[in-house]
């Protein structure tokens, strides 16, 4: 009798039963609904404006290269402007906030100091205040010091993320073994050779995937950067991509130069996402096995 | 709180510029303002967001030409987005020196104090102006808050092969139009005359403006708000009528839905204004060729009137340290024949300035089949009437599309909706304090 059952509990968990395709069909729905989009900016690319209302949606035009053409030409390749300037934002402000967030993770969970707990909630109720929310006081702060339309005002208020801090410190609780810090310390390691040596070659799997959801996060940032930025030789793709796109109502709208831009805005994310995903997956495999 | 802030701004920005002549009058820095202007003496940087294509190199234009007084143009998203901006940038003392202002925003950077009175340099081009265009630039009061650029006067779009096809003339009145639309649709069903676009307030305050609508005036120290007049009543009706009877269709402009059906040659007729050329050549390029102008259907028959759609001015803010400087940018721009004939070519705009119709001599490449098209246009455009905007068009025409949108989907009163409008119109100028006459 046991046996049995353990027989169809085996069979059910490595053959695909009646009930084993469900999850496999549910997760392709996922997939063609998040990547029916994606496929429409793609196909929509290729599109001539004169293709892009009258041709049905998914068939292929005859536009891409001369599209590709005109979005370099457009005012005088301002485009790749606004895609180094993004590279910059996302890279640069992912690369700060993990540095920050893995630092401050790996001492809120590791060092028992006076208001310890205190700085943690404070960082939990900060994940519950929408980063929209702050935009506009941001602003009216940077335009005080001065900081307002430069890089930095886009930039600061994305280095420190509560969201990021948080995972970094769950993360450095699992990934870092007190007893090899307490081995560290009687070899006398200092609390920097500590964090060098011993906590952040730990936390790398953590950190990138901090470093990730950051660059995305930037990437596709449009309010804060929208209210911080008059130049628009500082604009990131979000921003510069709008204003091709409300160009009043008197000027045709750009549409297959933004249809083009976006589609090229998507390729570093899908190259990060593809370089960076052996990194993320063993990221989730070791903190299962580790909580 | 109550009272009039115009007024007021007015006052404050005539004494500021009696004073000191381009002086820094931000707080934030009165000790250095002095060695500033030593400075600023020499050489001036002034910052110029708009949204008009080519700016860059108009600006290039004037940057050769004026060494001392450098510019540098911003290109900005354009429309609502923009006013927000602009104004939330002049309240953390942050704003460029030149900003574009539509019409309709301009009220609204007025009572804000966001921007500067010009009245010293813009009065000597004052004469190349119509009156009903200055207008909108001074408000009705003395000082005047920027240089108007471009102008939308209004006209009938329609498409000439189709009208021969279903057999229809082109409408003298709106009675007519009215009749061709039941005629239209009648014989395909798939066909409408036109749309009617609840998320356009834009293009309703234009046909208001035709047939005599005044949403705002100022009358002594107090604002009086008329969105509902009987003018406007009329001509919400009128397309609330043919709404419900489905002879009209209800797909707003400037959608892709809107796109095909242009395309597709299920649309006839589009009211729309004089740079109608520009989104029609991206939004329907197959159909190129074969639309044709005429004057806006009439009221009444016989009358000549039109309205506004869109446009908009170069003004000063007031936080620039550099006024005199920018009034003098901003005067060349829009009324230089240089600048002009550059603002034409580069930008597509239709200038303000009335010497520039004669710039315009060859007709948009979308519309070859008509070569004295610019000619034409300005013609049925000529009996364009504005109306005064008052300092909260955005919540007005916010209010316009919630309550179009619902109107038009439930097929309920228009006049009902337009009702609703005023309301919430009048209600938030209570709340922000400012003067209503009864």
């Amino acid at each position: 009798m046991s046996v049995s059952r353990r027989g169809v509990r085996a069979r059910s968990a490595y053959t695909y039963g009646p009930l084993g395709l469900v999850p496999t069909g549910v997760l392709l729905v996922g997939a063609v609904y998040c990547l029916f989009p994606v496929s429409w900016v793609v196909i929509a690319a290729t599109k001539t404006s004169g293709e892009l209302f009258s041709t049905s949606t998914f068939t292929p035009g005859t536009g891409f290269f001369q599209n590709l053409a005109d979005l370099a030409a457009y005012r005088e390749g301002v485009f790749w402007l606004w895609m180094l300037n993004t590279l910059l934002y996302a890279g640069g402000g992912a690369l700060l906030s993990t540095a920050v967030s893995a630092v401050s993770g790996y001492t809120l969970a590791k060092y028992r100091f006076a208001g310890r707990n205190l700085i943690f909630n404070i960082l939990i109720g900060g994940i519950l205040v929408p980063a929209v929310v702050l935009a506009i006081p941001q602003y009216l702060l940077f335009a005080k010091v001065g900081l307002a339309d430069t890089y930095w005002s886009v930039l600061l208020p994305q280095i420190l993320h509560p969201y990021s801090i948080y995972l970094a410190r769950v993360y450095a609780g699992a990934a870092i073994p007190d007893s090899l810090l307490e081995a560290g310390r009687i070899d006398g390691a200092s609390h920097w050779t500590l964090l060098t040596r011993v906590a952040l070659p730990l936390m790398g799997p953590g950190m990138v995937t901090i470093f990730l959801f950051q660059f995305v996060a930037i990437w596709n940032n449009f309010l804060l950067p929208f209210i911080m930025l008059g130049d628009d030789g500082k604009f990131p793709l979000t921003v510069g991509l709008y204003t091709m796109l409300a160009a009043g109502a008197n000027h045709p709208s750009l549409y297959n130069l933004i249809l083009i831009g976006t589609f090229l805005a998507l390729i570093p994310l899908i190259a990060l996402f593809l370089t960076m995903q052996r990194f993320w997956r063993t990221d989730l495999s070791s903190g299962a096995v580790k909580a | 709180m109550h009272m009039n802030r115009l007024a007021a701004v007015a006052a404050a920005v005539t004494l500021v510029a009696g004073c000191s002549s381009g002086g820094a009058q931000q707080s934030a820095a009165p000790s250095s303002s002095a060695a500033q202007n030593a400075q600023n003496a020499q050489k001036v940087a002034l910052t110029y967001w708009n949204w008009v294509p080519g700016m860059d190199k108009v600006v290039a234009v004037w940057n050769t030409a004026h060494p001392d007084i450098q510019v540098t143009s911003s290109t900005q998203a354009g429309g609502d987005d923009s006013a927000t901006k602009f104004l939330t940038a002049a309240k953390a003392g942050n704003p460029p020196d030149l900003v574009q202002a539509e019409y309709q925003a301009l009220p609204s950077f007025v009572a804000a104090e966001a921007v500067a009175d010009i009245k010293t340099a813009a009065d000597p081009v004052k004469a190349q102006f119509s009156e009903g265009i200055w207008g909108l630039v001074t408000l009705g009061t003395d000082a005047v808050y920027g240089i108007p650029q471009d102008s939308g006067p209004m006209l009938l779009y329609y498409r000439e092969d189709l009208f021969k096809k279903y057999g229809i003339a082109v409408p003298k009145t709106w009675q007519e139009y009215a009749d061709a639309a039941r005629a239209v649709h009648a014989k395909d069903s798939k066909v409408y005359l036109g749309t009617f676009s609840s998320k356009d307030p834009g293009s309703f305050a234009g046909l208001a403006q035709q047939a005599g609508g005044q949403w705002w005036s100022i009358s002594g120290e107090a604002w009086k708000v008329a969105i509902n007049d009987e003018p406007s009543k009329k001509l919400a009706d009128y397309w609330g009528g043919l709404v419900k009877e489905g002879v009209i269709d209800n797909m707003p402009y400037f959608t892709p839905e809107w796109n095909k059906a242009l395309n597709d040659g299920k649309l006839l007729t589009w009211p729309s204004a004089i740079w109608a050329p520009g989104p029609l050549s991206t939004n329907a390029p197959k159909a190129k060729g074969k639309w044709a102008i005429a004057q806006l259907p009439q009221w009444n028959a016989g009358e000549n009137f039109s309205g506004f759609w869109g446009g908009s001015a170069v003004s000063v803010s007031a936080g620039s340290k550099n006024k005199e400087a920018a009034a003098k940018f901003a005067t060349w721009l829009n009324s230089d024949p240089e600048a002009l004939a550059l603002l034409v070519k580069e930008g597509s705009v239709y200038p303000a300035a009335t010497k520039g119709a004669d710039l315009l001599s060859e007709p948009p490449a979308y519309f070859s089949n008509i070569p004295d098209f610019w000619k034409q246009a300005a013609g049925f455009g000529a009996g364009a009437r504005g109306f005064t905007f008052g300092p909260n068009v955005n919540v007005a025409y916010n209010a316009f599309k919630d309550a179009f949108d619902k109107a038009a989907l439930n097929k309920t009163s228009f006049s009902g909706a337009l009702q609703s409008v005023q309301d919430a119109t009048v209600a938030d100028m209570t709340k922000s304090g400012f003067k209503l006459a009864q």
